[in-house]
C-alpha cells in the first residue's frame, strides 16, 4: 500500500454552469476516505448527476465545468488536459450508470469489454495478467469465471447479471473512486439488495472510495457511511450517516425524511409545499434557496445565502439548523369496511397475454370510501388486473360487476356511465397528458366524454376540479410542458375526477415522482377518499401501501396469495411471499 | 394571462421559420409558384401564337427566342407552370391524406389491419411510380384529374410507412390509452389524439412528396402522357425542343431550370424542417 492509497479523495468548490454562466451546481465539496461510501441524495433537478459526470471531467452539452479542484491520489483531474482526463477515466475514477444494459456494447462479448480497459495506457497489462485480473474481479462480484460466460454478449445476461458486469467493467482497473449513479433504481428488490451488499464489500476489499448517487434515502441509509444532501445545486447538509438519519439538521433533510413512507406505521406523510426554484429564477434569489418552501424561514433567511457551518457531526447550510424537528406522526389505523354493498365485484377473473396466463381466478370486492392496495413485484399481473378492469386489456374471462351490473369485457360495449364511474390514472405523468392541448382543453374534453345528464358546463367545472386537486384556476391556460411532474399528476387526477367517478384505479401513480411530491399526491388521494370515492391503488411500494390503504391484496404470479386489513398484512404477514417482500424493503433506520 | 401563449406549437413554427434551410427552400418554392401563377397575366404573347421562324434565339420581341414552331419561349414558360404546380400540390395533398390515413390506421388497429395494409403498400412499392402512372394513363388516356389522382396514389405508400412508424410510438402513449379508457370513438382518437402529435414528420413528408410529385408529373409530360399539345407545359416543352438543344438552348434549359428550382426548394425546405425539429429531440 503506497502513501497515496491512504489519502482521501477530495473535491473542492466544484461549479458547473450553463454556457451563459447560470450555475447548475456550485460550491460542491467533499472528502471520501478510502473504503468509504458517500451517499449523494437529491430530488430531480438537484444536480446530482451533473456532479457525478463532472467527476469524470464531463459536462452535458450546453454546460461546462467552470471551477473546482478534484484531487485523486495527488492528481487534480479537473486541472488536466482532455487527454489527461481520458487517461484518468476508468483508471482513477470509474462510473457505473443507472442502466448497465445501455452502457455495454451489445455487439461485443463481455470479455473484450473488460479486457480493453486493461490493455491501454502506460500501465497496460499483458494478456495473461489481464485475464487473471478479470477472473479475480468476476469472482469477487459473484459471477461465473468460465470461458462460456466470458464469451457471452450483453443481451444473453439477466438484468441483475448485467448490473454486476457493469460493476465489474468499472472496478476491473482498481480505480480509486467509483461513481455509482442510481445503479439500483431499475432493479427489483432482490437484485437491489445484493448489488448494495456487493458495493459495500468491494469498497472494503479494494480499499476504494465510492460516491453513491440516489434519490432514495432508504438505499442511501443502507449503503452510505456519510450523506450529502443536495438542493437546487447546492449542498444543504453533509454528515456521517448514523447521526444524519437519527437527527437531520436542515429543514429540507427533515422534510425529506418526513415524506418517506414506512412499513412500520401508518405514517402521516407530509409533502413540501411549492417547487424547486427553476434555474432561471435561482439567480434572482439572494438568500437561502429553500426559504420559500421552509416552515422555519425568517426574514434573515431571504437576505443572504447562509454559509455551510459546522453543526453536530456535520455541516449545514441553515440559520435554523436542528430546530423544530417534528417527529413523524402516525395516523389512526383504518378498518376496512367489509359489510356494506360492494361498488365493484370481481369474480373468478383470469387473463392471458397470448397463450401465457397472467391472472388466475381473481376474486375481490371494492367498497366506497376505501383504498385497496394491489401489491406485487413486476410480472405479478397487478397492472394487467387494473387494465382488465378499465377495459384496456380485453383478453380475459370471468365476471366484473359495477353496482351489480355486469361490466362488458370489451371497452366499446360499455355504456357511458361505466366510463364515468371508473377512471384510470397512469404511472407516468409525462405521457398521460396530450402535449399539444392546454390543461383546460384536456379537462373539458374529459368532461364531454364522460358527462352525465346533470353535467355542468366546462367553464364552471374546470376551475372547480382544479381547486379540488389544489391547483390555481390559471393552470387551465397552461400546457403540460410548462408543468412539473407533481403538477401534471394533479392534472391527471383532476381529469379523472371531472366526471365525478366513484372508483379511481391508480396504477403506480407516485412511483415516477420525487418522495416529497409523492407525499403530497398521497395526501390528495386521501382527502378524496373522505368524499366516498373508492381507490384501487396498484403499487410495488409497501411503505406507500402502509400509509394510504386500509386493505391489501398481495399478488404473486397471477394469484392472490394474501388479502386482508393493511395493518394485519404488513404488520404480521402470514404468507411466505408477503414475508419475503417485506424483508427486502429498505427503510431508514 | 397574456404570457400564456401555447409554447409547443408556436415554438415549433418559430424554430422552423428561424432555420436557414427552411427559409431558402420556402423562398424557392414561392418564387417558382409566383412565376407559374402570375406568369399568364404578364406574358407578352399567348402560348400558341406564332411570332417568327422556329428555333430563333434572336427573334425580335422574344426574350428567350422562339421554339420548334416559332412560338415565344418566354410566353410559353410563363404559361406552362400553373398546371404543373397545382397538380403537384393537389397530388401531394392527396398522397399525404391517403398515406396518413393508412399509416395511422395500421398503427392504431395493429394485427390483421396492419398486416393487410402494409402488404398492400409493399405491393405498390414494388412498381416504380412512373410505371404505375403509365399503366393508368395508357388505360384511360391522359387527363389532368386522372394524372393528379394517379400521382397522388403513387405517393401514398411512402407516406403511410413513415406515418405508421411515427404513430406507433404515439399510440403507445398514455394519453391515447386514456382516451380509449373513457370510450372515445376510434376515429376521434386518431384525429384528435394521434394526428396532432405527428405533424412534424408530416411537414417533412410534405416537402419530399412535393418534390417527387413535380418530378413525376414533369416526367410524364416529357414522355407525352401529361398535358397535351398545343398547351404550354414545362415538361412538354423540354420534349418538344430537345432536338435543338445546341441551336436554341433557352427553350429547353429554362423549363428545366424552373422544375429543378422547385424540386430543390422542396427538398431544402424538408431538410430545414427536419433540422429545426430534430434540435429539440422531439
Amino acid at each position: 500500500m503506497t502513501a497515496s492509497d491512504t489519502q482521501p479523495i477530495v473535491l473542492k468548490d466544484l461549479r458547473v454552469e450553463t454556457l451563459g454562466g447560470t450555475p447548475i451546481v456550485r460550491d460542491i465539496g467533499f472528502s471520501i476516505a478510502p473504503g468509504k461510501v458517500l451517499g449523494l441524495v437529491g430530488e430531480s433537478g438537484s444536480g446530482k448527476s451533473t456532479i457525478g459526470k463532472a467527476l469524470l471531467g464531463y459536462a452535458a452539452p450546453g454546460l461546462r465545468i467552470a471551477g473546482g479542484r478534484f484531487l485523486v491520489g495527488g492528481t487534480d483531474i479537473l486541472g488536466l488536459s482532455e487527454a489527461g482526463r481520458r487517461g484518468a477515466r476508468g483508471r482513477l475514477v470509474a462510473y457505473v450508470p443507472q442502466d448497465a444494459s445501455s452502457a455495454l456494447n451489445p455487439a461485443v462479448p463481455i470479455r473484450r469489454q473488460m479486457i480493453e480497459r486493461l490493455r491501454i495506457g502506460a500501465d497496460r497489462m499483458s494478456d495473461a495478467q489481464a485475464e487473471t485480473r478479470i477472473r479475480e474481479t468476476l469472482d469477487s462480484v459473484g459471477l461465473p469465471t468460465g470461458k462460456a460466460f466470458l464469451d457471452r454478449y450483453p443481451g444473453e445476461l439477466s438484468g441483475g447479471q448485467l448490473q454486476r458486469v457493469g460493476l465489474t467493467v468499472a472496478i476491473v482497473t482498481h480505480p480509486r473512486l467509483l461513481v455509482l449513479d442510481e445503479p439500483t433504481t431499475a432493479l427489483d428488490a432482490s437484485n437491489r439488495a445484493s448489488v448494495l451488499e456487493l458495493v459495500s464489500r468491494l469498497n472494503a476489499e479494494l480499499n476504494m472510495s465510492s460516491l453513491y448517487i440516489s434519490h432514495d434515502l432508504g438505499v442511501i441509509s443502507a449503503v452510505a457511511d456519510e450523506v450529502m444532501v443536495l438542493y437546487a445545486g447546492q449542498t444543504v447538509e453533509a454528515a456521517p450517516s448514523a447521526p444524519f438519519f437519527d437527527a437531520p439538521a436542515h429543514p429540507y433533510s427533515q422534510a425529506l425524511l418526513t415524506a418517506m413512507p414506512t412499513t412500520r406505521m401508518r405514517k402521516e406523510l407530509r409533502g413540501i409545499r411549492g417547487r424547486v426554484p427553476p434555474l432561471a429564477e435561482r439567480a434572482a434569489i439572494t438568500g437561502c434557496l429553500f426559504a420559500a418552501r421552509c416552515d422555519l424561514a425568517t426574514p434573515e433567511c431571504e437576505r443572504e445565502m447562509p454559509p455551510l457551518t459546522p453543526f453536530a457531526a456535520g455541516v449545514v447550510r441553515c440559520l435554523h439548523a436542528g430546530r423544530d424537528r417534528k417527529p413523524a406522526a402516525a395516523r389512526p389505523e383504518a378498518t376496512p369496511d367489509t359489510a356494506g354493498p360492494a361498488l365493484l365485484s370481481v369474480r373468478n377473473l383470469s387473463a392471458h397475454y397470448g397463450a401465457e396466463p397472467v391472472l388466475k381466478d381473481i376474486s375481490f370486492d371494492l367498497r366506497p370510501g376505501g383504498c385497496t392496495a394491489l401489491v406485487g413485484e413486476s410480472g405479478s399481473g397487478k397492472s394487467t388486473l387494473s387494465r382488465c378492469l378499465i377495459g384496456l386489456h380485453e383478453d380475459m374471462q370471468g365476471e366484473v360487476l359495477l353496482d351489480g351490473v355486469p361490466v362488458p369485457r370489451r371497452i366499446r360495449a360499455r355504456p357511458t356511465w361505466m366510463h364515468r364511474d371508473m377512471q384510470y390514472i397512469f404511472q407516468d405523468p409525462y405521457g398521460s397528458l396530450h402535449p399539444r392541448r392546454s390543461i383546460g382543453a384536456s379537462l373539458a374534453a374529459a368532461l364531454r366524454l364522460t358527462a352525465g345528464p346533470d353535467a355542468r358546463p366546462a367553464r364552471e367545472a374546470v376551475p372547480e376540479v382544479l381547486a379540488r386537486v389544489a391547483l390555481p384556476p390559471a393552470m387551465a391556460d397552461r400546457f403540460p410542458s410548462e408543468l412539473s411532474g407533481g403538477e401534471r399528476q394533479r392534472v391527471a387526477i383532476a381529469r379523472a375526477l371531472i366526471g365525478n367517478p366513484r372508483l379511481l384505479i391508480c396504477d403506480e401513480v407516485t412511483s415516477a415522482l420525487d418522495v416529497s411530491v409523492q407525499a403530497s399526491i398521497l395526501d390528495l388521494l386521501q382527502s378524496l377518499m373522505r368524499e366516498d370515492l373508492a381507490i384501487l391503488f396498484v403499487t410495488h411500494d409497501l411503505g406507500v401501501v402502509r400509509s394510504i390503504s386500509d386493505r391489501v391484496i398481495v399478488l404473486n404470479q397471477g394469484l392472490i396469495v394474501e388479502e386482508g386489513a393493511t395493518a394485519r398484512v404488513i404488520g404480521a404477514p402470514s404468507h411466505p411471499y408477503t414475508q419475503s417482500l417485506l424483508s427486502k424493503v429498505l427503510e431508514v433506520a | 394571462m397574456s404570457e400564456s401563449t401555447p409554447p409547443s406549437r408556436a415554438g415549433y413554427i418559430a424554430r422552423i421559420a428561424a432555420n436557414r434551410s427552411a427559409q431558402v427552400g420556402m423562398a424557392l418554392i414561392l418564387l417558382v409558384t409566383a412565376i407559374a401563377f402570375l406568369g399568364p397575366y404578364v406574358a407578352p404573347y399567348t402560348p400558341s401564337e406564332f411570332i417568327g421562324r422556329p428555333y430563333n434565339m434572336a427573334a425580335e420581341g422574344a426574350l428567350l427566342g422562339t421554339d420548334n414552331l416559332g412560338r415565344d419561349v418566354w410566353s410559353r414558360v410563363l404559361h406552362g407552370g400553373h398546371d404543373l404546380v397545382w397538380m403537384a400540390a393537389a397530388a401531394t395533398l392527396l398522397g399525404l391524406t391517403l398515406g396518413t390515413a393508412i399509416g395511422l390506421a395500421a398503427a392504431y388497429y395493429k394485427g390483421l389491419t396492419d398486416l393487410l395494409l402494409m402488404r398492400l403498400i409493399e405491393l405498390k412499392l414494388a412498381f416504380p411510380s412512373i410505371v404505375f402512372a403509365l399503366l393508368f394513363v395508357t388505360m384511360f388516356g391522359p387527363g389532368k384529374l386522372l394524372l393528379t389522382v394517379v400521382v397522388g396514389i403513387s405517393q401514398a405508400p411512402s407516406v403511410a410507412r413513415v406515418m405508421r412508424g411515427v404513430a406507433l410510438s404515439v399510440v403507445r402513449q398514455d394519453y391515447v390509452q386514456w382516451a380509449r379508457s373513457v370510450g372515445m370513438p376510434s376515429w376521434r382518437i386518431l384525429l384528435s389524439e394521434v394526428l396532432p402529435n405527428t405533424t412534424s414528420p408530416l411537414l417533412v413528408e410534405f416537402g419530399l412528396r412535393m418534390m417527387w410529385s413535380i418530378s413525376l408529373l414533369a416526367g410524364l409530360s416529357f414522355l407525352g402522357y401529361g398535358i397535351q399539345p398545343p398547351a404550354a407545359d414545362w415538361g412538354l416543352m423540354v420534349n418538344e425542343n430537345r432536338n435543338a438543344l445546341a441551336i436554341q438552348p433557352y427553350a429547353v434549359l429554362t423549363p428545366i431550370l424552373l422544375i429543378a428550382l422547385f424540386s430543390i426548394g422542396c427538398n431544402i425546405f424538408a431538410e430545414g424542417v427536419t433540422r429545426a425539429i430534430g434540435r429539440t429531440g422531439n
